[in-house]
């Protein structure tokens, strides 16, 4: 007779590679060695320099609101209303994300606002594995 | 200095639906019109440029040639988004200065059918999570980190602006809907004539805060074209076509330039500003002197962010310059009289020709109710994501 289905200990994947969930949560950027211009996901070369070789770079948990808006058109299958947010970290580097702990309501939601970074489960597959994702949230 | 060159003709099919007609249809459409309006024919063309994104790769110009002519000319087939038509323009632009052609046929064209939202994915469930693409993503990103959709990233980036500069918000953002509306119903070739209060246009369904449905363009079919002539060929011209033709005193093409914050919200400022002063350099025009102004408003917030990149209002002023009604078509600087992509319509390819066709008409004088008294000096302008900006400054001939 069969036990019941045993899971890896190892259940949680990050929605992106440049969420780094262990010792974290934080992002993690490619910084130009050139011009220090910074970027999320694999690059070729530095689209203000030229610059070829990165280091990676561990990004602030802190910004501000840049900018948003409020999302109730999108895909069938994406939850609505959503609010969607570009960020700017206290170390200058802009994140897009949606704004999450807050109602989508422009009366609550203040341009200029102090946000922080934050995860939550967003889906789990077949195997039980977690996709963990981020936003952020008021501070 | 490269020689000067002129739209001799032009023409555009009305925007809207056309579930009987086929792309090639209307490209023949416009094409033909822009050849008798110029009084000249297929066998005067030494090129042809056909611009249309969603069918980008179907041999569009050559599709048209089996229709109106098939006499052998280079056919570029071109797509770069929504400046799609702005860089047709200037494929033939280039090809006249460069010295290889005297003559050519620009055409823009799309059939969109009703595509509804553009840009932002359904979601896919996988039943295992494995990274994958750029950002080794285990499932589409869209609407979890942030959004794709057309209006949600035109919607922030008319909230960035509100950000930086004060009164401006949802209300200044709602006029901009409400005038281009007002102006489309005096266009017949426009695809909605309908006038729209205030309260309509901000109490219209929400589609991303603070664009309504009044606010966003809609999709459609439809397609424009522009016969152009370089100078030499232009002075053996007969005077009617000669007085009736129009300058094109810039023609500017740009990408966006790198900003720190660009691969996260896309800059549709930064190339804009570049195009516009590169525009008023070449053509030794200001802001000041434009009798009519076409730019590109895919959603209300973006038409107002493009006053203070065009110049056409006091850096930081954009607010005020809608409040105080400037843009509408009796204001000190009309802006898409034509009703804009907001109700004109937006079939993409087209766009940046038919926003040419709409200024040279102006020019010539032949606009009809919805005619800029005295219209001697006109910009176009379109942006496409990703991101290309074309702006055309075009001059009445002045020969008469």
């Amino acid at each position: 007779m069969n036990g019941p289905l045993e899971y890896s200990l190892d259940v949680q994947i990050p929605l992106v590679d440049y969420l780094v969930l262990d010792d974290g949560p934080y992002l993690q950027a490619n910084e130009c060695q050139n011009c220090g211009a910074r970027f999320f996901g694999r690059r070729n070369a530095c689209a203000q320099c030229g610059g070829r070789e990165f280091n990676s770079v561990r990004v602030s948990d802190t910004g501000t609101l840049r900018t948003f808006s409020i999302v109730y058109r999108a895909a069938p299958s994406i939850p609505t209303p959503y609010v969607s947010a570009i960020v700017q970290t206290d170390d200058g580097t802009s994140v897009r994300s949606n704004l999450i702990n807050v109602e989508p309501d422009p009366a609550k939601i203040t341009l200029g606002m102090k946000v922080k970074l934050d995860t939550y489960i967003v889906g789990t597959d077949d195997d039980g594995q977690e996709a963990v994702a981020f936003g952020y949230a008021p501070a | 200095m490269a020689q000067d060159i002129w739209v001799l003709g032009t023409h555009m099919t009305a925007f809207g639906r056309y579930p009987d007609q086929d792309a090639v249809d209307l490209a023949s459409t416009a094409a033909l019109g822009a050849l008798d309006d110029g009084g000249v024919t297929i066998s005067d063309m030494d090129l042809l440029a056909c611009g249309t994104l969603f069918q980008a790769n179907a041999g569009m110009g050559q599709q048209v040639q089996k229709q109106i002519g098939q006499t052998g000319i280079p056919v570029y087939n071109v797509s770069n988004a929504c400046a799609t038509g702005a860089t047709a323009l200037r494929t033939v632009i280039m090809a006249i200065r460069a010295g290889e052609a005297d003559m050519g046929l620009a055409i823009g064209v799309e059939q969109m059918g009703k595509m509804g939202l553009l840009a932002g994915g359904a979601r896919k469930e996988k039943n295992v999570y494995e990274p994958s693409g750029r950002f080794g993503a285990v499932m589409p990103i869209d609407g979890i980190l942030g959004t794709d959709t057309m209006p949600g990233v035109f919607a922030q980036a008319g909230m960035e602006y509100a950000n930086d500069n004060d009164g401006v918000g949802f209300e200044q953002f709602a006029k901009v809907a409400q005038k281009n509306h007002a102006h489309s119903t005096l266009n017949p070739l426009a695809q909605y004539q309908k006038e729209f209060s205030l309260e309509e246009v901000m109490g219209s369904p929400m589609q991303s805060y603070p664009n309504t449905l009044l606010m966003c363009c809609p999709t459609g079919d439809g397609a424009a074209a522009c016969v152009l002539v370089g100078e030499e060929r232009f002075a053996s011209l007969s005077r009617e076509q000669q007085s009736r033709a129009v300058k094109i005193s810039a023609s500017v093409l740009t990408t966006d330039p790198y900003v720190e914050s660009g691969a996260m919200q896309p800059d549709v400022n930064t190339l804009t500003r570049n195009a516009a002063q590169a525009a008023y350099e070449q053509a030794g025009v200001g802001p000041e002197d434009l009798s009519l102004v076409e730019l590109h408003d895919c959603f209300a917030t973006a038409e107002l962010i493009h006053y203070d990149n065009l110049g056409l209002c006091e850096p930081g002023g954009a607010g005020d310059f809608i409040d105080r009604g400037a843009p509408w078509r009796d204001g000190e600087t009309p802006v898409n009289v034509s009703g804009g992509l907001i109700s004109k319509g937006h079939p993409i390819g087209a766009t940046g020709v038919a926003n040419v066709y709409e200024v040279t008409t102006h020019l010539r004088g032949e606009a009809g109710d919805r005619q800029v008294e005295g219209a001697n000096v006109g910009l176009a302008h379109v942006i496409g994501l990703g991101s290309s900006c074309g702006v055309h400054i075009l001059e009445k001939s002045g020969i008469g």
